[in-house]
């Protein structure tokens, strides 16, 4: 074996403390460097960042506010942007240091490198705390405070009822085009949308009159301007007027429009509120369409509307062949319905309606053409104007030729058997102003809310209480209503429904169709009413088997309660 | 004996002073402190010369000699030449050279027996330098850089050079000069040793930041412990080499 003598490793002396060091570029040794120089020198070992407890953003400096998970890199990338001196080292790795929540502390470790002497480059690890402060961001503290509102929009409709606005908040739930609303305040007929931006409020003008027939009117109000700088500060007012008219009101309109609407005969019912509105001649099928433009050219009032409506027993219907969509055209016999009541059967409510049709001949019936010839049977309920019996004050229906004035103007069928059975409701609908509740004492009681209206209390709440009664029955009673709007499964229904859970889905419809009527059977059972439950079961199930009723499938979960007893349960 | 000592709060006083076994030449400042701290040393051996070099304060770059002789550069003017000549000892020759690398202190390191030469120095300026200084010229490099002037600081006892010089170049060089040599460095951790200090064969003086273990590393490189200028060459040699290779 040859010897092979070890390779001499040159060293020279670190020149702070002698220990032998290969040589370096700064011809110390890593100790002494690090002694004599420190490179976080200037990088500040303690900041600040800014959260909004409101929305749960942080500030992102200058002005931005994000929303940032804890240790994520949003979060690192805010509090990195904090720190002061880091562009003049090099960042190589930064990652948190896991802190307690409720610490209000973040910590965070950053290794950097530094040039120190010509081509030596140091690298070091120091650790940063931030202190996070808790305050309120300029768009919570805009929400927070009054009046600090850029633009209001009002939204107005002329009639004694809130049934539209109940609507239209079911429509702005399910578009999502309350987002950028500030608050809601409920006014005398109508509502008051606050907007921070003029864009926003633009928005949701844009909106309403995608849905309903309204007219805007724009004003600005000068706050402040500064003539150097060329620059306004307005306060907008958009006046939304809906047009005073609502589904299956009765409507007479002057002879001379009624020329002009494709010589529509002058007395019409509204079958339809998109954003214009469906005059419709229940005994021609005729059908208008009144645009908002139109309308407001020459405004009219409506008639009567859905309170007045009066019950009729069809006796016989024969239709005359002509057909319209779905509207059937058809001679009915009718009676008023409250010429087949005893008196005994009479409730309170029901007294005067029947004191005055002892007044006229009881066993009257009545002709009439109607637009409901094709879901009309003997034997049927049915809504209907009666006219005879009525006393309108209006110039156009003065006008008219009383001997072509139909005594009955039938509008819907009517299912009162339905309506008869105390029966809680599986499904509801969403509020906007859930928010609001606990703000104006809004009635606790009352459970799911009537959204932004029924706050101003006293007789304004009992109405406002009566009318959503009648909105939940129209959607209950129209499939093509409920198609717009959002319906969600109430507490029943997904209880019922959560054991039989995958089964009942794989049922073909007709299963699912009895699930309410089930549902309800078990409910009566649990009242032990004493009424027999197999006679009231029978009469049903014979009478009202078209009652288009709520389905499964066109009700959503309600995911935000979902969440909330799921939080609850932990 | 190390001396500790600044030129205006610069510590590369190499730059500002020229020192041999039989002359010391000095930058003309503002005040005399740098001149006082050689006089103090050497005041009453050999001959301290106030003196410019076309017209700069950076004398130590720009000349080179030893015992025997005193290399100025071309830009020279004849009333500094003048003065040189009337300051040193009649024994030290005086030439000036035209050569293009005209600071002579960074391409020329020599003792008094050998000097180190930038390898493209002219062969008329390498004569001069042979005759003028009476030494042996090689043209050398130390840790790869060409100025060796500036990364070498030499005495007949010993020499420093550049901290990265490899133990083979230190071995060639060692073998030519025929002194020991040692890696290290001047002015806490400075690696231009011909610039951070000045050195003969009995006295050092190194820059103000030079640290107590660079200190050590010099004197016992250059034997100025207990050492005068009659010190015997070459006794411990063999044992420093042990110690610092």
């Amino acid at each position: 074996m040859e010897f092979v003598p070890p390779t001499l490793v040159h060293r020279v002396l670190c020149a702070d403390c002698g220990t032998p060091i290969e040589p370096n570029s700064a011809n110390l040794c890593i100790p002494c460097l690090r002694n004599s120089v420190d490179i976080t020198e200037g990088i500040p070992k303690s900041a600040s960042v800014s959260f909004c407890r409101n929305c749960d953003r942080f500030l992102s400096p200058p002005t931005t506010w994000t929303i940032a998970q804890p240790e994520s890199r949003e979060l690192l990338a805010i509090c990195l942007k904090k720190l002061k001196g880091l562009n003049r080292v090099r960042l190589v790795d930064a990652g948190f240091i896991w802190t307690e929540p409720h610490s209000k502390r973040l910590r965070i470790k950053l290794t950097i490198q530094k040039e120190v002497f010509t081509s030596t480059i140091i690298e070091q690890v120091f650790e940063v705390e931030y202190v996070v402060q808790h305050g309120q961001c300029p768009d919570c503290t805009k929400l927070a405070a009054k009046n600090t509102w850029q633009s209001v929009l009002q939204v107005r409709q002329k009639v004694p009822h809130k049934r539209t606005f109940l609507f239209l908040e079911q429509l702005i739930l399910k578009h999502n085009a309350h987002k950028d609303t500030i608050s809601i305040k409920e006014v005398k007929d109508g509502l008051d949308f606050f907007y921070a931006s003029e864009t926003h409020a633009q928005k949701m003008v844009d909106f309403l009159s995608s849905v309903v027939p309204v007219q805007v009117v724009r004003s600005a109000q000068l706050i402040s301007k500064d003539t150097h700088s060329n620059t306004a500060n307005y306060k907008f007012t958009h006046s939304v007027t809906i047009i005073p008219i609502c589904k299956e009101d009765l409507v007479c309109i002057p002879a001379k429009q009624a020329r002009s609407l494709s010589n529509i005969s002058p007395l019409t019912i509204c079958s339809r509120v998109g954003n214009s509105i469906h005059l419709l001649d229940p005994s021609t099928l005729q059908e208008s369409d009144v645009t908002s433009p139109v309308f407001w050219r020459e405004p009219f009032d409506a008639l009567a509307s859905v309170t007045d409506l009066v019950e009729f027993i069809v006796l016989d219907i024969e239709p005359s062949g002509l057909t319209h969509g779905k509207h059937v055209l058809a001679d009915a016999e009718v009676a008023p319905s409250s010429s087949f009541m005893s008196s005994s059967n009479n409730k309170n409510s029901d007294m005067d309606m029947d004191m005055d049709s002892h007044h006229g001949s009881l066993d009257t019936t009545y002709h009439t053409r109607t637009h409901l010839g094709g879901i009309l049977q003997p034997g049927d309920t049915v809504m209907g104007y009666y006219l005879t019996r009525s006393n309108f004050n209006s110039p156009a229906f003065e006008s008219l030729d009383p001997s072509r004035i139909p005594d009955v103007i039938l509008v819907k069928k009517s299912y009162p058997n339905r309506r008869k059975k105390s029966k809680q409701r599986d499904w509801k609908l969403k509020s906007i102003a859930k928010e609001a509740e606990d703000g104006a004492g809004m009635n606790e009681g009352s459970g799911y809310g009537r959204g932004a209206l029924g706050r101003r209390g006293g007789l304004d709440q009992k109405r406002v209480e009566r009318d959503y009664e009648i909105f939940l029955q129209s959607i209950e009673e129209d499939k093509e209503m409920r198609s717009a709007i959002n319906l969600y499964k109430g507490k029943s229904r997904t209880a019922a429904t959560e054991p039989a859970g995958d089964v009942a889905m794989g049922r073909p419809n007709k299963d699912s169709k009895k699930k309410p009527k089930a549902q309800f059977a078990m409910e009566v059972d649990e009242h032990s009413a004493a009424a027999a439950p197999s006679e009231d079961g029978n009469r049903e199930e014979g009478n009202e088997a078209d009652f288009p009723d709520v389905q499964l499938d066109e009700l959503l979960d309600d995911f935000e309660e979902m969440g909330l007893q799921e939080e609850d349960e932990e | 004996m190390a001396v500790r000592l600044q030129y205006e709060n610069s510590s590369d006083i190499g730059v500002f002073s020229k020192l041999t076994n039989t002359y010391c030449l000095t930058a003309i400042g503002g005040s005399t402190n740098f001149y006082s701290s050689f006089e103090s040393e050497l005041g009453d051996v050999i001959p301290i010369v106030h003196a410019s070099i076309a017209g700069t304060r950076i004398i130590g770059r720009l000349t080179a000699g030893n015992r025997h002789g005193l290399l100025v550069p071309s830009g020279t003017t004849d009333q500094e030449l003048q003065h040189l000549r009337n300051s040193l000892p009649d024994t030290v020759a005086l030439q000036r050279i035209e050569e293009r690398l005209s600071a002579l202190g960074n391409v020329i390191a020599c003792n008094d027996h050998v000097a180190l030469v930038h390898p493209d120095i002219d062969r008329e300026t390498e004569e001069i330098i042979a005759d003028v200084l009476k030494v042996e010229v090689f043209r050398q490099t130390v840790a790869d850089n060409v100025l060796v002037g500036s990364y070498c600081a030499l005495s007949n006892q010993g020499g420093l050079v550049h901290p990265k010089t490899s133990i083979q170049s230190q071995d060639e060089l060692s073998s030519l000069l025929q002194v020991p040599l040692v890696a290290g460095t001047v002015n806490r951790g400075s690696d231009v040793i011909g610039a951070g200090m000045v050195v003969n064969d009995w006295c050092a003086f190194t820059g103000m930041d030079t640290t107590a273990t660079e200190i050590s590393v010099i004197e016992a490189t250059f034997k100025l412990q207990g050492h005068d200028q009659s010190a015997v060459i070459g006794e411990m040699r063999d044992a420093l080499i042990d110690n610092w290779a």
